[in-house]
């Protein structure tokens, strides 16, 4: 039995924000479970106390909260699909209705 | 670091043994190499001509201002240059031109080197065969119908077809080590956290790591004394002091203690790679080095392990491509909602891996699949890691093949992803465990493709790594051997 339905890949897509054709979705249900039977192997190994690696460096990676110099407003919507730089701001659809 | 480059062969195939060439003339025949080798091998997406020749002549009138004065390097078109496209070959960035350089690019034109162009890779870093890009497969220089690995695979064929000596590339999963291995280079992936990686468009990001391409092993490591050492934009870049490599490259390795995985080397692995294998642990044995078997227990369980947490991770990352701020977005129709641009922008701009990685991450981390996924992924990291510590207790390197396979045909995995996954069986555990490996040419598996012995040491030893790999390829010459495609295709079209 496949590990996930097409439903589910449905609702992954949405969550994710990925708008899949049907083509895809037929491809990732099958090939996400294909996947996921793959990584089941793991899932035997008694890993009780075992703390999690979340990242290799054993030290905080925080930095002081200090102001520093940043690229220009100007700068930063230099790349935008759409923009309206002379009052700096991104343009999107609109949100409220 | 001038000491140390009188010894290498940064300018082969760019220069004559009398005199070195200036920078204008290593650029012109390091651009030159690429038009003639290009059309074969679509290993580049942006050439920079115009802006190398210009350095070139600058740095010709300058007095030397680094290690690298003069010499050309190409870097993978996933790490920003200003003013220059950055595509990480994904359709959603087009477009896109950085307001800023990455600290490695920095870097090495600070110490004189000439970016001459951007090189292909599978989209932002998913993937081992240069395959899923949306700009077209790069092709293996030692046999135009196989790939050349990847997912750095455009930066290992330019240095295998000796366009440049140097290349800069990203290690996710082996993303640097497995096409060096393909290619017959040289592939170093530093320890985690010595590369900033300020500026590198991000795919998992306790993974990632920024690495050269080069032939020799000395190259490298001037390539990385350059790249390498703290940086204040990067909050996981690592203080640590750099090595002093020039004194580390020594050739000697008399009582070095190598281990060997001998259970983690069996089944999937192909005859050609366990004998060429073989046969370069007798190179280290005949230098005095000890050869000695160890155990990993939990290393078959990386590419699972890997692929939980490279997936949750991506998905993260890649949220921030939205179609709002920069790159590709949908063409908006009316009533379109905030939503539905999201949602079509992206499903246009990623290619099918990359969608496939963004679901699994996505999944993994959502409510009720957390613990048994991603949690569980992230506690047998810990094992792979204790397994490593107990080995480094009686041995200085661990030595694997760097791929199970010489390379394979284009398109012989694209339709499985777990088979392709299967590639990266050797070189994810140092991306788990964050240790410092290298992919040095070892041999040929017939016909002529080349095959890459991986070495891996402790944690900010790359001293101990380079002075192995280096003393390698003091009594071999595989790295020595170019593929003859030039000679053979020169002014003829492409077969196939």
């Amino acid at each position: 039995m496949s590990l996930l339905s097409r439903q589910d890949v449905q609702r992954i897509a949405e969550l994710a924000r990925l708008e899949l054709t049907s083509e895809e979705l037929d491809l990732f249900t099958r090939q996400l479970g294909d996947i996921l039977t793959y990584v089941e192997q793991i899932r035997a190994l008694d890993t009780t106390g075992v703390e999690p690696t979340s990242q290799v460096l054993n030290r905080p990676v925080d930095r002081d909260d200090a102001p520093g110099a940043t690229l220009t407003r100007a700068q930063l919507l230099g790349n935008a699909p759409d923009a309206a730089p002379e009052a700096g701001l991104f343009k999107v659809p609109r949100v409220i209705g | 670091m001038t000491q140390l480059r009188k010894g290498t062969r940064l300018r082969h195939g760019v220069g004559g043994q009398a005199g070195e060439p200036g920078a204008v003339a290593a650029v012109e025949q390091s651009l030159a190499r690429l038009t003639q080798v290009e059309p074969q091998l679509s290993a580049f997406n942006t050439v920079m001509a115009e802006r190398a020749l210009d350095r070139a002549r600058a740095l010709d009138a300058s007095a030397p201002i680094g290690p690298l004065h003069g010499v050309p390097v190409a870097l993978k078109d996933n790490l920003c240059t200003a003013g220059v496209p950055t595509t990480a070959s994904s359709k959603i960035l087009s477009g896109f031109v950085p307001p800023y350089t990455a600290t490695a690019v920095e870097r090495l034109e600070a110490a004189g080197a000439i970016v001459i162009g951007k090189t292909n890779l599978d989209e932002f870093g998913m993937g081992s065969s240069t395959e899923n890009s949306a700009l077209g497969a790069t092709r293996n220089p030692w046999d135009l119908t196989r790939t050349p690995g990847g997912s750095s695979g455009g930066s290992a064929a330019a240095v295998a077809a000796r366009v440049v000596p140097i290349a800069l590339g990203s290690d996710t999963g082996g993303s640097i080590r497995q096409p060096a291995g393909l290619c017959g280079i040289v592939g170093l992936k530093p320890t985690y956290g010595r590369v900033s990686r300020y500026g590198l468009l991000a795919f998992a990001s306790s993974l990632d790591h920024i690495g050269p391409l080069t032939t020799t092993v000395a190259d490298a490591a001037v390539a990385f004394s350059v790249i390498g050492g703290f940086d204040p934009r990067d909050s996981t870049s690592s203080s640590e002091p750099m090595p002093d490599l020039h004194a580390a490259l020594t050739g000697d390795v008399n009582g070095l203690r190598i281990g060997v995985p001998r259970a983690f080397l069996g089944e999937g692995v192909d005859a050609s790679v366990l004998e060429a294998f073989a046969s370069a642990l007798n190179v280290f044995a005949a230098r005095g080095a000890r050869i000695v078997d160890i155990d990993l227990p939990h290393a078959g369980h990386g590419i699972p392990i890997y692929y939980l947490i490279c997936t949750a991770e991506a998905s993260s990352n890649l949220a921030r491509y939205d179609g709002v701020r920069y790159g590709h977005r949908t063409r908006l129709q009316k009533d379109d909602t905030l939503q539905h641009m999201y949602e079509r922008t992206r499903d246009e701009g990623f290619g099918a891996e990359v969608k496939r990685r963004i679901m699994l991450g996505t999944y993994v981390l959502s409510a009720g699949y957390y613990d048994a996924y991603y949690l569980k992924a992230q506690q047998v990291r810990t094992l792979v890691r204790r397994d490593y510590d107990r080995a480094f207790e009686t041995v200085d390197v661990v030595a694997t093949p760097t791929t199970p396979t010489p390379a394979f045909k284009l398109g012989e995995k694209t339709s499985d992803p777990v088979q392709m996954y299967l590639n990266d069986i050797f070189t994810v555990s140092a991306n788990l465990t964050g240790l410092p490996s290298i992919s040095i040419p070892c041999g040929f598996a017939s016909p002529a493709l080349p095959l890459g012995l991986q070495l891996t040491g402790r944690l900010f030893d790359e001293a101990t790594l380079l002075r192995a790999a280096d003393a390698f390829q003091r009594d071999t010459t595989f790295h020595t051997n170019a593929p003859s495609l030039a000679e053979a295709t020169e002014g003829k079209p492409l077969d196939a």
